[in-house]
């Protein structure tokens, strides 16, 4: 069986319009967080991770649009347009697109939008990207609460396994709205300050905004230096609660057990963990005991939230893009916001950026619904 | 070499009916999609108290899955559930409790049922499915994308059987249909074939 690569990528952040901008600040430790005041959101400040309108504005005119997009879309024409132009890979029918967002243009219903509400359909998002690019068949979107990045990459690799298409371009992406901080703020899930991941003082969720894009591929003449290789990769639900974690870890350890099953890996092969740390009570000890019954407790872990907040349909997608880059650099990036452990199981939490070899990287996620997600990637060696 | 798969049985909910395999098991004078869903719940005998506190688009999803699976014994199953319309049905529950800043009233229970996904962690638990999970949306009922997804996780042996198709609940109308693709079985899992069962009831 031919193997299932992850080459070309782009992230639209706080921090840039590509991912070496993102990776810059990352290893300069630098968050992408700010205390926002926006009254049409939330009520009260918050802390939260947006990427910057009038460049965005720049950068989506220039590749002259032909219609009106929603900022949503915006984000996502500009990641993808980026992959797309470096991987010089031609649209045809062999190739697909996948849009992995939880709640797409859900902006459109609020009063003030000059876009109707059939906007807010999921389709018409896939349409307008398919439209934009020439893409020969519809955009499969995928919605699967927060895994749902990580999921379209194992959906990418799957659907090329099985010989349906050469190439899929993968994009996601997801708005910070008042319709999800209003959400979350019910959960009382929501930090007033910047979320510090598995820490003892940790507080909540920051909910933030970015456009990442990744080419998936089987061709080997499209890799580059941070390309990787997907190993394994598997989906396991909790069958236990469609809003709390499992107390028991148990779809992230069955995720992480098929994934490495998968690898044809143990847990000592993995080297680095990109792990999902939202920074809620619940979620981080979970997330504890999973890698401990996954014999995971002393490989060295970071959530990225503390740099970009929770970025919901990107964030897996997001942070495995960070993770291909750990690998090509081989730097172990801090933990942001981490200070001593807060959860009940010993995890290695990273406290420090340092530069260690590392070969192969778990990526995991976890949400709503039950759903977790892990996925095994390995640097290509040439 | 790619094994062959059959589809099992299949399902499917619309116009106040419900069909297994193409013959009607229940029907409704009940035109609103809650007071049928609920005479639908009654009348399968189903105890799960939990049904009263989904969403519509769970409520659908878990009677549609139910009558296939009640006497199903294989557990390592796959979720491979599609639609059109999202979570939109509670999207706008939630949105409407938002609009009005002198009338602000988010509410949890509504907010969690907005994502689509939810429908298959209700699956998930009431049938003890510890599987596989992808929601997907599509303009169109798409069985390219269902049989092809669905292929790869019964050749790679990451479950047994899967339970595919389509939930859509919109604007009041509503419309399921599921299947079960195993390695043995009376339908051969092919496009055609789903695409000729899913309009069997249209």
């Amino acid at each position: 069986m031919s193997k299932v690569y992850l080459t070309h990528n782009n992230i639209v952040s706080s921090f840039g319009f590509d991912s070496a901008a993102a990776i810059q600040n990352i290893s300069n430790e630098i968050t992408g967080l700010k205390l926002i005041d926006d009254k049409s959101v939330l009520p009260n400040p918050f802390y939260s991770s947006r990427i910057q309108q009038d460049k965005l504005e720049e950068k989506y005119q220039q590749l002259n649009p032909r219609e009106k997009h929603t900022r949503l879309e915006k984000m996502l024409l500009v990641s993808l347009k980026e992959t797309i132009a470096d991987s010089k890979v031609k649209i045809t029918d062999r190739v697909g697109l996948i849009i992995s967002t939880t709640k797409g243009n859900i902006d459109v219903l609020e009063n003030q939008t000059e876009f109707d509400e059939e906007r807010a359909y999921l389709g018409a998002l896939g349409n307008k990207i398919k439209i934009h690019f020439g893409f020969k068949d519809d955009a499969i979107v995928l919605s699967n609460a927060c895994v749902s990045g990580v999921l379209a990459v194992a959906t990418a690799k799957r659907l090329i396994t099985q010989n349906r298409y050469d190439h899929i371009f993968v994009a996601g992406g997801d708005l910070v709205t008042q319709f999800i901080l209003s959400g979350f703020n019910s959960f009382q899930a929501l930090s007033e300050e910047p979320c510090r991941p598995y820490c003892k003082t940790r507080t909540g969720i920051n909910i933030g905004e970015v456009a990442a894009s990744v080419l998936v591929t089987k061709d080997q003449s499209l890799l580059i230096d941070e390309s990787v290789v997907v190993l394994g990769e598997a989906s396991c639900n909790d069958a236990n609660h469609i809003s709390g974690p499992s107390r028991t870890g148990e779809g992230l350890y069955r995720s992480i057990e098929s994934a490495l099953k998968q690898a044809n890996l143990t847990s000592d092969d993995i080297d680095y963990i990109s792990a999902h740390g939202t920074a809620t009570s619940f979620n981080d000890e979970m997330e504890a005991i999973a890698f401990n019954r996954a014999s995971l407790q002393n490989t060295p872990l970071n959530s990225l939230k503390g740099y970009f907040g929770h970025t919901l349909g990107a964030s897996g997608l997001l942070e495995t893009i960070i993770g291909m880059h750990s690998l090509h650099q081989n730097t172990l990036y801090a933990s942001l916001g981490f200070k001593e452990l807060g959860v009940s199981q010993p995890i290695n939490v990273i406290k420090k950026t340092k530069k260690q070899y590392i070969k192969s990287f778990l990526k995991t996620a976890s949400g709503f619904g039950g759903c977790n997600t892990a996925a095994i990637f390995q640097k290509v060696s040439n | 070499m790619q094994k062959e798969f059959y589809i099992q049985s299949y399902c499917h909910i619309t116009r106040n009916e419900v069909l297994v395999n193409g013959k009607s098991v229940f029907k409704s004078d009940e035109i609103e999609f809650t007071s049928f869903i609920k005479a639908a719940y009654k009348n399968f005998d189903i105890d799960h108290s939990k049904f009263f506190k989904m969403d519509n688009l769970s409520k659908l999803a878990f009677i549609a899955s139910d009558v296939l699976l009640k006497n199903e014994p294989e557990k390592n199953i796959a979720l491979i559930l599609s639609n059109n319309a999202s979570s939109l049905d509670s999207d706008r529950k939630h949105q409407s409790s938002i609009a009005d800043p002198e009338n602000f009233y988010p509410s949890p229970a509504v907010f969690v049922y907005t994502l689509p996904n939810i429908c298959l962690g209700e699956i998930s638990i009431k049938h003890q499915l510890y599987s596989e999970n992808s929601f997907f949306v599509f303009e169109n009922f798409n069985a390219d994308v269902l049989s092809t997804y669905a292929n790869s996780l019964l050749a790679d042996d990451k479950a047994e059987k899967a339970l595919c198709g389509w939930v859509n609940i919109d604007e009041g109308k509503y419309d399921a249909f599921l299947y079960v693709v195993a390695k043995k079985g009376t339908f051969v899992h092919s496009i055609p074939e789903i695409n000729l069962l899913y309009k069997t009831n249209e």
